[in-house]
């Protein structure tokens, strides 16, 4: 690799590959080589100027020619994942799961269960993609098969985005330059028209719109979650979607569900909110450290998702009373109205 | 015996990291110590007692941090195997982002946290360059999009390291990498190897005691910065 590059005028590597300038932050100023060749610039720089910037001339091309293949791996486009499979182990008791579940681009897989209940063992076991060798034995197929080995620490390859509650952007920049650098890094080559569509989506999962000039340190808690969401759904690489508690996030949760869904992720959500939870297509219960049951969603549980939203809707009509100021004196109707009719089908 | 160099900047969660590492391993019976280097002071021997770690402390004071690692090493060494561990691990804070005490041969790891910010993966050097693990924590309270841009500037810096993640207060993520540092390779004694970069250079006048500020003062390696 180091043949095709060493004669090339650094302009041209520019030129063909825009990320090779990533490689030369690190280095003296390379604006004043752009006619010379690869390797006349590194011969050209002295012993001081590759101390200074903590590089030793033996080890330089095989840095770059490691950082080019390694851009090449970020840009291309691997086999797209198709299904998730997870093979039950056994629990903290020692009690085997008996479980096979196939998760596909598109599904929401919420996740119920007393906290320490073994939530997070289960992320870590899809995240470092077991293979019978973490404590709960379980494995991780991908497309029905065995990943390779590799998969396990190539950056590129991460399985699960992360949303929850905890999280806060710290850095200094606009929204705007916020989802540029991170379509850069994902290397788009439309990354303005991205960051655009992704500012847009925010905006309509955001209880009170912002504009792409706000710092993101500046956004509300909804407007945070909101960009995170959208963000998310474009941008990030990884199939699979983790949510944590976004019940109580102040964002259109149904739209946001419907924006991750329609971006074909894996929606695995932790909730015990009645509505989110029945939304989704399956329910993991989740008990001592294992895979207890797996729920599908049943046709009764459809039609009391309607009922419980319909609910939802009047405790939200009470809530945005009481944010306008107003008195409860009196409840509507039906809320006085409201019987003990069987509403949970089983 | 196995030797694992830890470095990293302070406050990057080196000694969480080291504290979950060492539980996990413990689970299968290997005995693991600590020798800590630190600048002025440092609480973390405590915090290693607590946890029954066999652990030293090296404080280097006035001299370069870096410097007093490399010519304490080897003894430390020699105390380990007295210990009989299975697994020596040495922690270092990164002071000047220059600091590397990797050696060639030796297991390298880089600890760096992602409040430290995404730009940090170009600033440090060789520390992070040189690493054979990279160990990224405080990926729980920052955005999935400050973690993935962070990621990639690391492995633009360092494309050949693995990079991994632990949670320093949950542990999570420490038994995958235990099975990382599994691998490090065993040592009988240091002599002979070479460290992956020089350390930097530092004798003048004021490395020597000199408190006076002035240029006639300034003797030996010094280095003016062009205001031109």
């Amino acid at each position: 690799m180091w043949d095709k590059f060493a004669e090339q005028k650094i302009k041209t590597i520019f030129l063909q590959y825009p990320y090779a300038a990533d490689f030369f932050t690190l280095l003296p100023d390379v604006t004043s080589y752009r006619e010379s060749t690869l390797r006349e610039y590194f011969l050209g720089l002295t012993d001081e100027e590759l101390v200074d910037s903590g590089q030793e001339r033996a080890a330089l091309i095989e840095q770059f020619v490691s950082f080019m293949m390694q851009m090449e791996q970020f840009k291309k486009n691997d086999d797209k994942i198709e299904s998730i499979t997870i093979v039950g182990g056994k629990n903290k008791k020692g009690q085997p799961e008996n479980i096979k579940l196939m998760m596909c681009p598109g599904e929401i897989i919420c996740i119920v269960g007393p906290t320490g209940s073994g939530k997070s063992r289960l992320l870590a076991d899809i995240e470092w993609l077991a293979q019978k060798d973490t404590p709960t034995q379980r494995q991780i197929l991908i497309n029905g098969k065995v990943p390779a080995v590799n998969m396990r620490f190539a950056v590129e390859h991460k399985l699960v985005a992360q949303l929850s509650q905890n999280m806060n952007f710290i850095m200094d920049l606009t929204v705007t330059e916020f989802v540029t650098m991170h379509a850069e890094s994902r290397m788009l080559e439309d990354a303005s028209k991205i960051t655009a569509k992704i500012i847009a989506k925010a905006n309509e999962l955001a209880g009170e719109p912002f504009s792409p000039e706000t710092p993101v340190t500046a956004l509300s808690g909804g407007q945070s979650r909101a960009l995170m969401i959208a963000d998310t759904a474009y941008l990030s690489s990884s199939p699979i979607v983790l949510i944590d508690e976004i019940e109580n996030a102040g964002i259109d949760r149904q739209r946001a569900l419907d924006l991750l869904i329609d971006r074909q992720k894996i929606v695995l959500m932790a909730t015990h909110d009645p509505i989110l939870a029945l939304s989704g297509d399956k329910r993991l219960v989740i008990k001592n450290g294992g895979i207890y049951k797996i729920l599908a969603t049943t046709l009764a549980e459809h039609e009391n998702l309607t009922v419980l939203t319909a609910w939802d809707r009047r405790l939200s009509a009470i809530r945005d009373l009481l944010r306008s100021g107003e008195a409860i004196d009196e409840l509507p109707d039906y809320f006085a109205k409201a019987t003990r009719k069987k509403w949970v089908a089983s | 015996m196995k030797l694992v160099t830890v470095a990293g900047p302070p406050s990057s969660g080196k000694t969480s990291v080291i504290l979950s590492i060492i539980k996990a391993l413990r689970k299968e019976n290997l005995k693991l110590g600590v020798v800590k280097f630190d600048c002025l002071s440092t609480q973390d021997k405590d915090l290693y007692e607590k946890n029954q770690v066999p652990v030293k402390t090296g404080i280097s004071g006035n001299l370069c941090p870096d410097h007093f690692f490399v010519t304490n090493i080897e003894d430390c060494i020699a105390w380990a195997a007295s210990e009989q561990l299975d697994m020596l691990i040495s922690e270092s804070a990164g002071l000047c982002n220059r600091c590397s005490p990797y050696m060639r041969g030796v297991m390298a790891v880089c600890v760096i946290d992602n409040l430290s910010g995404v730009n940090s993966p170009r600033k440090i050097g060789p520390m992070l360059k040189l690493a054979d693990v990279v160990i990224v924590t405080k990926g729980d309270i920052v955005s999935q999009a400050e973690r993935e841009v962070f990621a990639f500037r690391v492995k633009q810096t360092n494309p050949g390291a693995v990079i991994v993640y632990i949670n320093g207060i949950t542990g999570q993520g420490a038994e995958e990498v235990s099975s990382l540092l599994k691998t490090a390779q065993a040592i009988e004694t240091l002599s002979g190897y070479n460290l992956r970069f020089s350390m930097p250079a530092a004798v003048c006048s004021y490395c020597l005691g000199q408190t006076q500020v002035g240029v006639e003062y300034q003797m030996g390696s010094v280095r003016k910065i062009d205001l031109s």
